[in-house]
């Protein structure tokens, strides 16, 4: 099936077979392997994308789905010298050890501070748990999204 | 002096990449010509295979190979266990079943097609008939006579049978003031989960004769070795590449049959074969850890002075062994007395087969359900006693000091076990806590307070004592351009070693930090190794690389002195400089690297060159140690119970970077408390994995947790000359028992003495049920 996706920021036009998730268009077709797959059933979040501005798990649904629509990658976030707020966050406070759920916790935040963007520690908790983390403990990783609630915009 | 690096708190160099999506998993990779492998898998616990039948699958669209267990004959050797020990019946561990599977999960045909889809796809279309066979599951059970046998060969399902024996028993139990708790302990089933599933990337050139596998492994140079040996490419020609690895907790310590096999396939296709596992595969098909019946006797005076413990632990092997199964318990029995000075000892470890995945190595391995019974045993005298288990503590601490040696004949090396704890009670404000709790009491809310001292075995550790080599090797090399290159064995996955160790060879070598880059995990690369575990990463390869660090720098210093005409020992290194003490002359440090290579005018006889190899080789472990206090409500409607607060202070030694040491102590609270509240790996009596995927194994949320308030006390260790014992572990042996001990306080006016883990709310609730009814008394 032939599909038009808008990854971050360029359009693409492929042929996919319609069972290929979108995780492993991202991954395989598009080459971006910053988003991760941690389960195939929805609910470890590596693979958390934003789909329109909207959180989603890539790895439950089909690339064919995102026909037409917008998807942002960790690729697709920040820069080499610009990196995003949250990025940052994550650097500065330790919120990562081993790295691999990170994509998907940077983008599910970035969920959570575009609907609210002073969130106090218990919203940030809550609004994680999607997504899991091993390594953590997830304090730092509250830390770092506190860190970019303060430096956002400035 | 060039700045401070040791001891600081600086951002990891590892995380630029990590944080843009940049870093590269073994999934990341994509070779030409690469095909993908996919298993079937036995879905019983116990059962005979009566046939495989492959047509389907072979005819399959885009399938290249099918394998079964007669295909490995003769060129793919068993998966190895390196854990030795006398008596120890070591089953037949085929990478493909033959006929007999022994778990569920176990991996009985392998698929190997252009596309994983396709390669999936096929290995639905194996067919194989079994014949269901009697499982066994509990351990008790599996030691009864008529138990079903995991190997009949055996005779019974009794793996090993191994003693831990010590002091003057004859005078405890004739002493008549002496009283005894039994308690049966269970220490639980857990999964190590890491967020990165194993996976595999295997390309054989056939040209070469050559070997190369990416693998999320924590030891790929044990690794390449045995795979060597088991798929029989010449070691020489054989390369392990570890890339970035998310996440294993012990979990990646191993040799999987599915890397044995995806190295056979590439060899018999001479393609490039990847095979990822799927997160059902996972809960499934990689090791899993504890998983221990311990029936404790606890010996006591009347003042709380603690005289014996008595111990018969079984441990359940699962069906096979993986590379380290057996040996993972006789930590238990080695580490059972904690840090108290306990005059007897005696304990009987029994490893028991049965159908489950064999269980392994998991962050602690042994340590954690030794601190548990040790912990747990504390608590129920204190309790018996009436006494606070503070005071307990107190008077049973083995005193400050060093070369401590105990009744299990191991000898600690620094401790002040005092100090952590009063740093502790200080910390959480613990007189204010009791009082709270005696006021919430009478008002008939149920908080708990729970306490954990403890002490752990690290750093491991020296070879005599390990069973694949316990040193560690670093290579300092100064490149001509005065860059800095640094090679560590150690094979770090997550824990940071990348920016640890470039602060201590930046600090030794007064370069900038932003100079020194840090290499690991690639077998070509890094001449050997050992790799990652038992917290040994800091504690065993942190002094290989400093070592290394001073070899290049007592050179770099002749080579000055001899360009200089003064003494080495005149010379100092500052801040990128070499100079004299007096500061009248210097020479650049990377005028001095430049020098080593264009070979000019050495020092007579020197080789030119500035690359130096050290290997540790550490003269004991490390027992880094540590107070926890955890702070638990019970909810009386649900029963469920709510971390409230969490206090620690661990001493890992001297600390090199805070930032890092926080993040493993976070990190190690969290899993213990999962092991406690949450999480538990259950079969049924037919060996069907009941927790099979996500949706019913739980892995602890970020709300479940409270803010993690620590410190540290810093007690070096003499047995390496940084001063560092490790820290990999201490969240996790110090977390479980602090928490069970709180919700137990918490229900002990019930009557509760102890309850098992994980303390979901179904099993709260039911006691305060029990309790509630007229006359009740929960048990």
């Amino acid at each position: 099936m032939k599909i038009r996706i808008n990854v971050n920021g360029t359009w693409r036009e492929d042929d996919v077979e319609p069972r290929l998730l979108l995780v492993h268009y991202l991954r395989e077709v598009a080459g971006l392997t910053g988003t991760h797959i941690g389960c195939e059933t929805s609910l470890c979040g590596a693979c958390t994308v934003l789909l329109n501005g909207e959180a989603a798990k890539s790895c439950t649904m089909f690339a064919v789905q995102a026909d037409g629509a917008e998807v942002t990658t960790i690729e697709g976030l920040g820069s080499d010298g610009n990196l995003h707020p949250l990025q940052q966050g994550f650097w500065e406070e330790h919120g990562l050890q081993c790295g691999f759920c990170t994509p998907g916790m940077i983008i599910a935040s970035h969920q959570l501070l575009s609907r609210n963007p002073h969130p106090s520690r218990e919203e940030i908790r809550h609004a994680l748990e999607g997504n899991l983390c091993r390594c953590t403990g997830y304090q730092h990783i509250v830390k770092a999204i506190e860190w970019a609630v303060e430096h956002t915009g400035k | 002096m060039a700045t401070k690096l040791l001891g600081e708190r600086i951002k990891r160099k590892e995380d630029p990449r990590l944080i843009q999506g940049r870093g590269h998993y073994v999934d990341d990779f994509k070779l030409d010509g690469i095909l993908y492998m996919a298993f079937a898998r036995s879905p019983y616990g116990h059962a005979r295979i009566t046939s495989i039948q492959t047509e389907a699958a072979r005819n399959a669209h885009g399938v290249l190979a099918v394998l079964t267990g007669d295909d490995l004959k003769g060129k793919l050797g068993p998966v190895p266990c390196l854990a030795g020990m006398e008596g120890l019946k070591v089953p037949d561990h085929p990478c493909l079943a033959m006929e007999r599977v022994r778990y569920v999960g176990e991996p009985v045909a392998a698929v190997v097609a252009t596309d994983r889809y396709l390669a999936a796809d096929a290995a639905a279309q194996v067919e194989v008939e079994y014949d269901m066979l009697p499982a066994v599951t509990n351990m008790d059970k599996a030691l009864e006579k008529g138990s079903p046998l995991v190997h009949e060969s055996f005779g019974d399902n009794i793996a090993f049978v191994a003693r831990t024996e010590g002091g003057d028993w004859k005078t405890v139990e004739a002493d008549p003031s002496v009283k005894v708790i039994k308690q049966r302990l269970i220490n639980q089933r857990v999964g190590p989960m890491a967020m990165e599933t194993r996976g595999v990337i295997a390309s054989y050139s056939p040209g070469e004769d050559t070997l190369t596998v990416w693998s999320s492994t924590q030891i790929p140079h044990l690794l390449k070795t045995q795979l060597s040996l088991m798929v029989k490419v010449d070691e020489p020609r054989c390369r392990v590449i570890a890339p970035e690895v998310g996440g294993a907790f012990g979990s990646k310590l191993n040799v999987y049959a599915e890397e044995g096999v995806a190295c056979l396939a590439s060899k018999l296709l001479g393609k490039p074969v990847k095979w990822i596992e799927g997160r059902r595969e996972n809960l499934a098909g990689t090791i899993h850890g504890r998983d221990q019946i311990d029936d404790l006797e606890v010996y006591f005076q009347p003042d709380g002075k603690v005289v014996g413990v008595k111990c018969r632990i079984l441990a359940d092997m699962g069906a096979y062994f993986q590379l380290l199964t057996p040996g993972i318990p006789t930590s238990t029995a080695l580490m059972i007395l904690g840090c108290y000075d306990i005059k007897c000892v005696s304990v009987e470890t029994i490893g028991v087969f049965t159908n489950k995945i064999a269980t392994d190595a998991y962050r602690g391995a042994g340590r954690p359900e030794a601190t548990y019974i040790i912990e747990r045993a504390l608590d129920m005298v204190a309790h018996e006693l009436n006494l606070d288990p503070v005071d307990v503590r107190l008077k049973n601490f083995a005193p400050p000091g060093k070369d401590l040696i105990l009744a299990t004949g191991v000898s600690y090396d620094t401790a002040n076990y005092q100090r952590t704890l009063k740093k502790v009670l200080k910390l959480s404000g613990y007189s204010k806590l009791r009082k709270e709790q005696q006021r919430l009491r009478k008002k008939g809310k149920l908080l708990g307070i729970g306490l954990s001292t403890y002490v752990e075995i690290c750093a491991m550790g020296p070879s005599s004592r390990m069973p694949a080599g316990g040193w560690e090797s670093g290579t300092v090399r100064v490149e001509v351009t005065g860059k800095v290159t640094v090679l560590t064995g150690a094979s770090p996955h997550g824990q940071g070693e990348q920016t640890s160790f470039a602060q201590i060879v930046a600090q030794e070598l007064s370069v900038p930090f932003d100079d020194v880059t840090v290499f690991h995990g690639d077998t070509a690369q890094v001449p050997l190794g050992v790799g990652t575990y038992g917290s040994r990463g800091t504690a065993v390869g942190g002094p290989a690389v400093y070592y290394a660090a001073q070899k290049v720098r007592k050179k770099m210093a002749r080579i000055a002195a001899h360009k200089l005409g003064a003494k080495p020992a005149d010379l100092v290194f500052d801040d990128g400089k070499i100079r004299l003490k007096d500061g009248s002359k210097s020479v650049t440090f990377k005028e001095v690297a430049e020098e080593a290579y264009m070979a000019r005018e050495l020092p007579p006889g020197m080789e030119p060159g500035l690359s130096e190899l050290y290997v540790f080789e550490p003269p004991n472990f490390t027992y880094p140690f540590g107070a926890h206090v955890a702070v638990t409500e019970i909810d009386p409607g649900t029963g469920e119970v709510c971390l409230r607060n969490y206090f620690a202070v661990d001493d890992c030694g001297r600390i090199l970077n805070p930032l890092l040491v926080d993040g493993q102590v976070h990190g190690g609270i969290a899993q213990g408390a999962g092991q406690a509240l949450v999480e538990g790996i259950v079969y049924d009596e037919n060996g069907q994995l009941v927790t099979g995927s996500l949706m019913d194994y739980a892995v602890p949320k970020a709300d479940l947790f409270p803010w993690f308030e620590t410190a540290n006390t810093e007690t070096r260790t003499p047995v390496n000359p940084l001063g560092v014992k490790g820290v990999g572990e201490a969240g996790t042996i110090g977390s479980t028992p602090a928490i069970v001990n709180a919700v137990v306080d918490a229900l002990s006016p019930l009557g509760v003495r102890h309850i098992d883990m994980p303390l979901k709310p179904e099993k709260i609730w039911n006691i305060l049920k029990q309790a509630a009814a007229p006359g009740g008394q929960a048990s």
